[in-house]
């Protein structure tokens, strides 16, 4: 239990500096490659509460596909590539108020709901997975996957020339 | 491992992505943030689910996953979309329906 709280805090502190260079940051590419880390992060999260299934889904997904449709994106709006520029506006103080309001709220209530609630995680094998998404929840994934057609043919409509 | 360790840790990612989503004015990277935020809830339902030892937190945080795919890939068609007509990205500058 120990080795895992320790691997947490690493990986908590490593996620939570990454996270804030994303925001900061003032290089496009920096900040897309410093969600990468955060990612990565979230999902050796996963790995640490042994589900397994959704860490390879997370690696697969957001690592492989997503992070290369922003690299895209930053590429197909020319975006100053290794240039250093001023991409925030001047409203930051005051989304810096906002955010850290909203963390005091959110800390102070799962403070008060769930301390000295532990976590002892069992292993959720892929199989359990399966079992459950074509069991119980056919229906949201068949939902999901009108909604991911959908997206797609969306995407195309709204992103060719014509 | 406290419950509540994830549960900070998804908070606090939170809202650095809210942070990220008001102060920035390139909207790639305000999806960026968003991208964040959902992460942040993926946490918290993976832990929960770890928690109740009931699968449905991983099964939803998968339904999570593959929303946050569409929505990427619609909202940078329509960034693109932006930028092929304005020839800018920053949000500040896209005001057409402003009162």
């Amino acid at each position: 239990m120990v080795a895992q709280n320790v691997v947490f805090g690493i990986l908590a502190a490593v996620m939570i500096l990454a996270a804030w260079r994303v925001v900061t940051t003032q290089n496009v590419v920096r900040a897309v490659l410093y969600l990468v880390v955060v990612l990565a992060g979230a999902g050796a999260q996963y790995l640490l509460l042994a589900q397994e299934f959704i860490f390879v889904v997370q690696v697969i997904v957001y690592i492989g596909a997503i992070v290369v449709l922003f690299l895209f994106g930053t590429m197909l709006t020319r975006a100053p590539i290794g240039r250093d520029v001023n991409l925030d506006n001047d409203q930051r103080w005051l989304a810096a108020l906002t955010s850290l309001f909203l963390l005091g709220v959110m800390i102070a209530v799962l403070f008060d709901a769930f301390h000295n609630t532990h976590v002892k995680p069992t292993i959720q094998r892929t199989s359990d997975v399966a079992n459950s998404m074509f069991g119980p929840y056919l229906m949201p994934f068949e939902v999901v996957s009108v909604l991911l057609l959908a997206a797609l043919v969306g995407a195309i409509a709204i992103a060719r020339r014509d | 491992m406290l419950l509540n360790q994830f549960l900070f840790l998804a908070a606090v990612l939170f809202c650095i992505g809210v942070y990220g989503v008001l102060a920035r004015r390139n909207a790639v990277l305000v999806l960026a943030s968003i991208e964040l935020m959902l992460n942040a809830v993926n946490i918290n339902l993976v832990a929960f689910g770890a928690y109740r030892h009931n699968i449905a937190g991983q099964v939803f945080a998968l339904f999570v996953i593959t929303i946050a795919a569409a929505e990427v890939g619609v909202g940078l068609a329509i960034v693109v979309l932006i930028f092929r007509n304005r020839a800018s990205i920053a949000l500040d500058e896209a005001d057409l329906m402003k009162g």
